[in-house]
């Protein structure tokens, strides 16, 4: 019997986004936080090269305040593929006085990230980073393009964007510039889950229903941590949570949940009432949170 | 799941975002949290309405004007399909981003307001629909519920509208005529009872039952991406040519000439990682080795040997022009085609083409933003190409500034 290819056309498109960056770039590299969009990313890589490795290095800007669970799912993976992994440290920006802590009730170090990854990229003169974000998951985010060009500061020229075509991806840029690469930038929450659910992916523990000790503000569940500000009269209760997205400690919000496996999170965004990104502390800052860093050089 | 593109046109006043809100609302793809965003920001301007522009408008600088002003990507799912939209800007001055959200689609909606019938905004739409050919164009003549659902608005417009199809360079568009109120929902995702004697579907309705990928079947095509060479003991002599299919399917045994060396040779194995096919579609990204040792880079394209294109060391294309520097006779731009680069020179403007159907001015020699014309280009190398009308893939290219590195305009071969 014949065996058609019966194609997937959100897997084909970023597929097709991973060979053309490897085809028009000297130096790219794969921005990895450990989340299940950048896990996704992964595979998608594997099948775009197979049989050949996975060809650039994974870039983790490491906020030192991160889930264990994602660091230790992180270097399980890297060994199991023979990745190249890079890890830089915000603490060190930190030391070296390029950026100052913050401080306070919604203290973070997600903005502080955005300094170590603009450093690496002139470190290693990466000339692309391929990152998962999606366009379905915030409105300036809707607005970015597959190949979106930066310059040398990391910016982002909001109102100045290159016209893409067609397929016809131009990734042309002069020294010092950079671009960032989309492959999933047409996936949804659900086509990530449904396709980690197809193509039985691994994801770290703490997408699953667990028991973690927590408290409440402004209506969302913090994690109890060293690294999370709490005032006095913040209750710690223990909850049986998981996690939508995975950022950083101080920035990521979990939701009550019982799913402990793709298939009951599956289930549970489908019916969910609350968009992924509801659960982002850092998107909460303004209307225009995201438009604002993204400019600054954020991914 | 099925993916649809769509692209929608239009401005804020026709009721573009509240057609794409009630799409979304209807759909239930709006959760809660943006909802409530919606209504905040929309009490907060002191609307008495929702706005749903506020949604889709997702720079600062649209939502201080009220104007869409870059292409934004809505996401929404049935049953059925996931629905891509590209929601593109209506004035003249973002007719490159109008383009550039058409190139995408597989359909269209143009929208027309039900109190103002065909206007200059609806020729443009129109002809870029035409250009690109879209082949599917729903047009939607809005805010029905303002002319008391009356037939003979709708008809009127309906005729006013087939008038601009006879001069459509695109006889074989599908266009569809449908009397909707997207502030109330009529026709949007269900059929109303408002106008009864409207026999047609609803807008959703008449999105579901297309089947995009079974249409506009047209000659292979493979433009090699990169080749694949794994260096390993176990795939020692392995060269796999990384690609996406386009046109209609490849299969195992196939004879296929490579351009520009027009080489051939036979299809060995269709892959798509750890896995072999015997055949592959049209959107296929996947990799393909060939019986015999030939050398083939980045730029080369697959063809089947009977379907080898026309290759000429210069072309004619209409372009439309995306650049603040003008499009001038002599300027050297780079041709991206397919995977393909090279330079070309631009030998002359033929004329300028109004996208209100009005004719072709041959006077200028010039290009400027925005402007759609005929230009004659002679190229640095020999080139296979399509038509656009023949084969999209084949047909189409962008021209890049090789010194700002920009991409400066695109390209249909004529």
């Amino acid at each position: 019997m014949s065996t058609i290819l019966k194609t997937n056309a959100l897997e084909s498109e970023a597929i097709y986004i991973f060979r053309e960056v490897v085809a028009q770039f000297e130096n790219p590299v794969l921005l990895f936080s450990g989340g299940k969009d950048s896990i996704t990313l992964v595979r998608l890589a594997q099948k775009a090269f197979y049989p050949a490795k996975i060809p650039f290095p994974l870039l983790h800007v490491d906020t030192g305040h991160n889930f264990p669970e994602t660091i230790e799912f992180r270097d399980k993976l890297v060994e199991e593929l023979g990745l190249n992994l890079i890890v830089r440290h915000v603490q060190d920006a930190i030391d070296e006085g390029k950026v100052t802590e913050e401080t306070g009730k919604y203290s973070s170090r997600n903005m502080l990230q955005t300094t170590t990854l603009l450093d690496a990229i002139e470190e290693f003169k990466f000339d692309a980073c391929i990152g998962g974000a999606r366009r379905d998951e915030e409105k300036a985010r809707a607005k970015e393009r597959i190949f979106s060009v930066r310059d040398d500061f990391g910016q982002w020229d909001e109102k100045n964007q290159r016209p893409e075509l067609f397929d016809l991806l131009n990734g042309k840029i002069e020294i010092g510039q950079n671009v960032r690469v989309f492959p999933i930038s047409n996936w949804t929450e659900l086509d990530v889950w449904s396709y980690i659910e197809k193509e039985k992916i691994e994801i770290p523990s703490i997408y699953f229903s667990h028991k973690r000790k927590t408290f409440v503000r402004d209506g969302l569940i913090w994690s109890a941590s060293k690294y999370v500000y709490r005032e006095e009269d913040e209750e710690v209760l223990e909850r049986i949570v998981r996690f939508r997205t995975v950022g950083d400690m101080t920035c990521t919000a979990a939701v009550e949940s019982e799913a402990d496996t793709i298939a009951r999170i599956v289930s549970e965004i489908k019916t969910s009432t609350i968009s992924e990104r509801g659960a982002r502390i850092d998107d909460k800052r303004s209307e225009a949170a995201m438009e604002k860093r993204k400019q600054q050089g954020y991914f | 799941m099925e993916v649809l593109k769509i692209a929608t046109a239009g401005s804020v006043d026709d009721g573009k975002s509240t057609l794409i809100g009630r799409l979304l609302y209807d759909t239930k793809s709006l959760t809660d949290d943006k909802l409530e965003a919606i209504e905040r920001n929309s009490k907060k301007k002191g609307y008495d309405y929702l706005d749903f522009s506020l949604a889709t408008d997702g720079l600062v600088a649209e939502r201080e004007q009220g104007i869409t002003i870059d292409v934004a990507h809505i996401y929404f799912s049935t049953r059925k399909k996931s629905y891509i939209i590209a929601d593109t800007p209506g004035h003249v001055e973002y007719t490159r981003n109008m383009v550039t959200g058409a190139s995408q689609a597989q359909a269209s909606i143009i929208l027309i307001d039900a109190r103002k019938g065909v206007i200059e905004q609806t020729y443009r739409h129109f002809f870029i629909n035409n250009l690109l050919r879209v082949k599917h164009v729903i047009v939607a003549v809005n805010k029905m519920d303002l002319v008391d659902y009356d037939q003979s608005v709708f008809e009127n417009i309906k005729t006013d509208f087939e008038k601009l199809n006879a001069q459509s360079s695109y006889a074989e568009q599908e266009v569809t005529f449908i009397p909707i109120s997207a502030l109330k929902g009529d026709n949007v995702a269900q059929k109303s009872d408002t106008m009864p004697w409207f026999k047609g579907e609803s807008v959703l309705d008449y999105l579901e039952a297309l089947k995009p990928g079974q249409e506009e079947q047209t000659a292979a095509r493979f433009p090699v991406q990169t080749v694949i060479r794994p260096k390993q003991d176990e795939f020692h002599d392995y060269r796999g040519y990384a690609g996406k299919i386009y046109g209609s399917s490849l299969k195992v045994g196939d004879a296929v000439t490579v351009l520009p060396s027009l080489t051939s040779s036979k299809i060995k194995t269709i892959e798509f990682f750890d896995q072999k096919y015997d055949e592959a579609v049209a959107g296929s990204s996947v990799t393909i080795t060939l019986e015999d040792d030939i050398n083939i880079t980045r730029g080369d394209v697959l063809v089947k040997s009977d379907e080898v294109p026309q290759s000429s060391k210069s072309l004619t294309a209409a372009v439309c022009w995306m650049d603040g520097k003008a499009l001038v006779p002599g300027a050297k731009y780079e041709i991206q085609h397919n995977t393909n680069r090279i330079l070309a020179k631009i030998d002359s403007v033929e004329s300028v083409i109004a996208t209100d159907y009005s004719g072709e001015d041959s006077s200028k020699n010039q290009l400027t933003l925005n402007e759609i014309g005929k230009v004659n280009f002679k190229l640095s190398k020999n080139l296979f190409y399509d038509t656009y009308a023949d084969n999209k893939a084949g047909g189409s290219f962008i021209l890049i500034d090789t010194q700002s590195n920009t991409t400066a305009g695109v390209g249909f071969i004529g």
